[in-house]
């Protein structure tokens, strides 16, 4: 309810009032794109972000490097391999396969990206805060939403302008080296790809902004954000392992159908963490032999024809976990919103 | 007869526990200086606040330039500048940056914006250190910054939380001239918050005295000290020697005395009226030395401590 009362109730209805109404969005429109500016460059500006960058860049390149060269390997060895490679979508085996040394492609965003987006986000609110220019710049004529909108709207164009030109960098250094240029369902699926990690680092990035309205210092927040990281990227999937050592005790299990639910039920418990549901996207995206990501019975996949699926099955098969990925997102950016809207404005 | 710009009804703002203003009514006129005076958590920076749409009051209203903050919070800050009380900047951006960002969010072009930062910075004695990074300004530095982010959007009014706080006494008073010059020669309305009296006295046409949510009293210095203190508004501060009880005695019975506080060798006089001659006067015909004798004026120092000595004797009491 009190949200309610804060906003703005414009319900004078004369011809005066909105030709002032619409002079203020013009002017608090300018003021947005001042907002997102400024913090656009003080991103690229910002030592944190820039050995980000850089450690994300090398990251890539080097499991760049490790799967040219098992592909190289793999196409040298016969003639046949070469036309093989066209039918199999070797091109999008860049970003998934290695050769044992490095981790792929897929599985460096899936660590390094949470960092990134923690790292975009983590100070947002507080940092101006603590700093003593939220006040000042809450003082000025711009709705208060605009800033955290705004704050999330530069790192986001920081995130898309990064990935993209990551992703089409490995594309073009895979055609000059391995030879092969990618079919068009192959660059689509490098497309969808892209976006996915984009989503999922702005989920990152939401849980950020989130730390930085509510807690004071800027360390306190970036402590959870990577305590959340940590979590979910090394100790859920060994917690979730443990549950299934019992649940799926061979010895209690009777019959198929409760194999089967019982398999179920792990694997909707692996899914609750944000980087299992990237990570089953991203293989989905980029390996089109991939199914189904659940359970399959032995009657399911007779008569099925062996081959790839089609981008629009595969993006079928993902869309529950790219909804529920941009629901957590949403979820952590309409609670920061909340917090934010209701907060008091002062410094001490 | 001047309008009131800023005007304040019955407003009150409850937190959780705790009444951070009671039923505050307060009218501020065009053009003038006001200082808001009160103690640490005395519900001056919410009251600014309120002013500004950025709280909301628990009940009462706000007028601001005619305009409602908490329904209009566009407008209201489109007109009136505000200088927090720990301003900061942006320190990796030199100060003319962070004026110029300032002019950005509120919808100014480029050039306009250019010129006005100039202007302010002119006005404020910061032309040298404008692209300086914020980072290196002193603390002095950053409250005149401050004060021209504020005039960047030309407002009528500007309100000032705690200006003078953590800087030199120098500094403080370039501060309060250059308040004061605003004020003459672009007739800003200003309202500034302080605990600091005497720096206040030197600049406010008027000053409310403001405590625990209340404001006890309000108008200039002199009116102040008659509202704050019916009975006793005189002090006369009396050394001489030897002072005994029967001085007392006759001093006491002179008319318009009201009680006489002796302090180690010297004795105060409290007193309804002007009395100091005939103070004199009883002293020198009991054939006593008189060294010093000294009609107290008050500053608001004065009127504040004496407030709240009364008040402690009154819960004491109670």
């Amino acid at each position: 309810m009190k949200l309610l009362n804060n906003l703005p109730k414009l319900r004078l209805p004369s011809a005066f009032s909105s030709i002032t109404i619409k002079e203020e969005r013009a002017t608090s429109h300018k003021a947005f794109q001042a907002i997102v500016r400024k913090e656009f460059t003080d991103y690229m500006t910002s030592w944190r972000i820039i050995i980000l960058l850089i450690i994300i860049m090398l990251t890539c390149f080097g499991s760049l490097y490790t799967a040219l060269t098992t592909i190289n390997d793999a196409m040298d060895a016969s003639d046949d391999a070469k036309e093989i490679a066209k039918e199999s979508f070797l091109f999008l085996k860049l970003f998934t396969v290695s050769d044992g040394t490095m981790p792929s492609f897929i599985r460096f965003v899936t660590f390094l990206g949470p960092l990134l987006g923690i790292a975009l986000g983590f100070d947002a609110i507080n940092s101006e805060r603590n700093k003593g220019t939220l006040s000042r710049l809450m003082a000025q004529p711009i709705p208060r939403d605009y800033v955290l909108n705004a704050k999330f709207t530069a790192a986001l164009l920081i995130n898309i302008v990064l990935f993209f030109s990551l992703g089409l960098l490995v594309t073009a250094l895979g055609i000059l080296i391995i030879g092969i240029p990618p079919s068009f369902e192959e660059f689509a699926r490098i497309g969808c790809f892209l976006v996915l990690c984009i989503f999922y680092i702005a989920f990152w990035l939401n849980l950020g902004i989130l730390f930085s309205v509510q807690f004071r210092q800027a360390a306190t927040s970036a402590l959870s954000g990577i305590a959340i990281w940590i979590f979910f990227s090394i100790f859920y999937s060994m917690i979730i392992e443990m549950i299934s050592k019992t649940v799926l005790n061979p010895e209690t299990i009777t019959s198929e159908a409760q194999a089967i639910d019982k398999q179920g039920f792990i694997l909707n418990l692996m899914r609750l963490s944000p980087n299992y549901l990237f990570s089953e996207s991203t293989t989905t995206l980029l390996s089109p032999t991939v199914r189904s990501l659940g359970p399959l019975s032995q009657e399911q996949t007779i008569g099925a024809v062996a081959g790839p699926l089609p981008l629009d099955q595969s993006l079928l098969l993902i869309w529950p976990q790219l909804t529920g990925l941009i629901a957590a997102t949403m979820i952590c950016f309409a609670i920061s919103y909340l917090l934010f809207m209701r907060q008091e404005i002062r410094s001490n | 007869m001047a309008t009131s710009i800023i005007e304040l009804k019955e407003i009150t703002k409850q937190y959780d526990d705790q009444l951070a203003v009671d039923h505050l009514s307060l009218s501020i006129k065009k053009g003038e200086i006001f200082g808001l005076l009160g103690p640490n958590g005395a519900g001056k920076s919410t009251t600014i606040l309120m002013m500004l749409g950025l709280s909301e009051p628990t009940s009462g209203t706000v007028h601001v330039c005619g305009l409602n903050p908490t329904r209009h919070p566009l407008g209201v800050k489109q007109k009136v500048g505000y200088l927090p009380d720990d301003v900061g900047f942006y320190q990796h951006m030199t100060g003319l940056e962070n004026l110029m960002y300032t002019a950005a969010l509120n919808g100014m072009s480029r050039e306009a914006a250019y010129k006005r930062a100039m202007h302010v910075l002119d006005q404020v004695g910061l032309v040298d250190a404008a692209t300086k990074k914020n980072g290196k300004y002193s603390r002095g530095m950053r409250q005149r910054l401050g004060l021209a982010d504020v005039l960047m959007k030309k407002p009528d009014v500007i309100i000032l939380d705690e200006p003078t706080l953590g800087i030199d006494p120098e500094g403080i008073r370039e501060l309060l001239q250059l308040i004061r010059h605003l004020n003459e020669q672009d007739g800003i309305t200003v309202l500034l918050s302080s605990h600091q009296l005497h720096q206040v006295q030197q600049i406010c046409d008027r000053v409310g005295i403001f405590v625990k949510g209340k404001l006890l009293a309000e108008g200039n210095i002199e009116s102040l000290a008659k509202q704050l203190f019916f009975e006793d508004t005189f002090v006369v501060n009396v050394f001489a020697d030897p002072i005994d009880d029967s001085l007392i005695q006759s001093i006491h019975d002179i008319h318009g005395v009201n009680r006489v506080e002796m302090n180690h060798s010297t004795m105060d006089v409290y007193c309804q009226e002007d009395v100091t001659p005939d103070i004199a006067r009883t002293i020198i015909q009991h054939d006593r030395a008189l060294y010093h004798i000294n009609k107290k004026n008050y500053g608001l120092d004065e009127i504040y401590h004496r407030y709240f000595e009364g008040r402690e004797l009154n819960e004491a009491t109670k």
